[in-house]
């Protein structure tokens, strides 16, 4: 290359790759699996619906499993450290999301809103999933309301994915930071437009 | 910290996710209600969008894509197949047979469940009356105005005290959603087992598969232990 490739600035470990993709594929099957048993279209299309059913069961399990052995046999220190920072909002993130334009760390605010909402909908899915899994079996824990809250789930999680795919995949500002969910690193220059005092933090670390 | 201009810090995050994740487990208790109390909304939302959203308890699915469409003058109920004597019945002939009435609840096989349905109809044992299947016949399979739905039940599940040829839901006519002008009643089978748009009754000698049937689902559809269910 004649031209020098800017610098490159590692954001996400491999720790923090693994748990997002094995929560994204889980989720895609789950969607798919749960709207064949849900929409009588899809259901009449692919039909099997005990196998669709134990699908949706199973990979619910091994995507618990799968995120539990992630953070068990990970990089932990750092998944706390991203923990962390998602937790708190200063006030620029404040200020960001009244009007955009104020620097931001290594996650803007609406990816902490974002990351904060996916947690809570992981953990009400499978809250709301065992009570659908294990009412069949007890009868004591059939909550008549658990299918409804389930399905709203739904909706809220498919329009949060749209909207998550549509700025990582399609919006030209932000398409960038796909390459630190499937690389690990994003350049220097997109770093200081987008995350100035995360892009500034590193450069005093490297200084 | 070396930075005095160091912004505020609120932990905003974790407090979000524990307000959200009781909101949302609270609503277990209130989902409900409120599913119910929207339903005039989310109604004309489902127009919109098909099937996708619940009304009043109520799903309604259809395999089409729209609904038969009842006309009193013209709609005939067909009975017959191994039968002594086969039957064409309007509509004021059907509702002009001995009325019963029955509140049971009704279960869908995609988990939802509407208890205490008020329903109104016809005992199959009358229908039986009328045509005199014959000894050969061991089961009726029902046909859908809304091709190609039908399914079958055995005439000894259709002797059952609750099962129920209806015609009435909620002290009204059956809806065209739920099936206008006449539907029919299982409680102890999963919906897909009541076949709605009901125009047809052949008795037959083997039970035939019906429509979900031929898409792997259970022929006897008994709520709790059938499609993966136990």
């Amino acid at each position: 290359m004649a031209t020098p490739s800017p610098r490159r600035l590692q954001r996400f470990g491999r720790t923090e790759r693994t748990l997002h993709w094995v929560h994204a594929s889980a989720f895609f099957v789950l969607l798919g699996s749960g709207l064949c048993l849900y929409l009588p279209s899809l259901a009449q299309l692919v039909g099997r619906r005990p196998l669709l059913k134990d699908i949706h069961v199973y990979t619910a399990l091994a995507w618990l499993l799968a995120l539990a052995l992630v953070v068990l046999a990970g990089d932990r220190r750092r998944l706390l450290q991203t923990a962390r920072e998602i937790d708190v909002f200063d006030d620029d993130d404040l200020a960001w999301l009244r009007r955009r334009g104020a620097p931001q760390g290594r996650f803007n605010a609406g990816q902490k809103l974002n990351a904060i909402l996916t947690a809570a909908l992981a953990f009400l899915f499978t809250l709301t999933g065992f009570f659908l899994w294990y009412g069949e079996r007890n009868h004591a824990f059939r909550l008549q309301n658990a299918l409804v809250v389930h399905d709203w789930l739904m909706y809220i999680s498919f329009f949060l994915v749209l909207g998550h795919l549509y700025l990582s995949l399609l919006h030209g500002p932000t398409r960038h930071s796909l390459s630190a969910i499937t690389r690990g690193w994003v350049r220097e220059d997109w770093a200081l437009a987008h995350h100035a005092k995360w892009a500034a933090a590193k450069r005093r670390e490297a200084a | 910290m070396p930075d005095s201009q160091q912004p505020r810090e609120r932990h905003y995050g974790r407090r979000g996710f524990l307000l959200l994740v009781a909101g949302g487990a609270s609503s277990l208790a209130w989902a409900g209600p409120v599913a119910s109390f929207l339903s005039p909304l989310t109604s004309a939302g489902s127009q919109l969008l098909g099937n996708l959203i619940p009304v009043g308890g109520w799903r309604i699915y259809t395999i089409s894509g729209s609904m038969p469409i009842f006309d009193p003058a013209s709609w005939r109920l067909r009975i017959d197949g191994l039968v002594k004597r086969p039957r064409t019945l309007s509509y004021d002939e059907l509702t002009a047979l001995p009325r019963a009435e029955q509140v049971s609840t009704f279960h869908c096989v995609t988990g939802w469940t509407v208890k205490n349905v008020h329903w109104g109809g016809v005992r199959f044992q009358h229908l039986f009356d009328l045509v005199q299947p014959l000894p050969a016949a061991t089961a009726v399979r029902f046909v859908s105005l809304e091709q190609p739905y039908e399914d079958s039940l055995t005439l000894e599940q259709l002797r059952l005290p609750d099962a129920l040829l209806a015609y009435r839901l909620g002290g009204q006519a059956l809806s065209r959603p739920h099936g206008a002008p006449a539907r029919v009643v299982l409680p102890e089978m999963y919906g897909y087992k009541g076949v709605k748009w009901l125009t047809r009754m052949e008795f037959v000698a083997t039970q035939p598969l019906g429509y979900w049937e031929q898409n792997g689902y259970d022929q006897n559809a008994w709520v709790g232990h059938s499609n993966g269910y136990s």
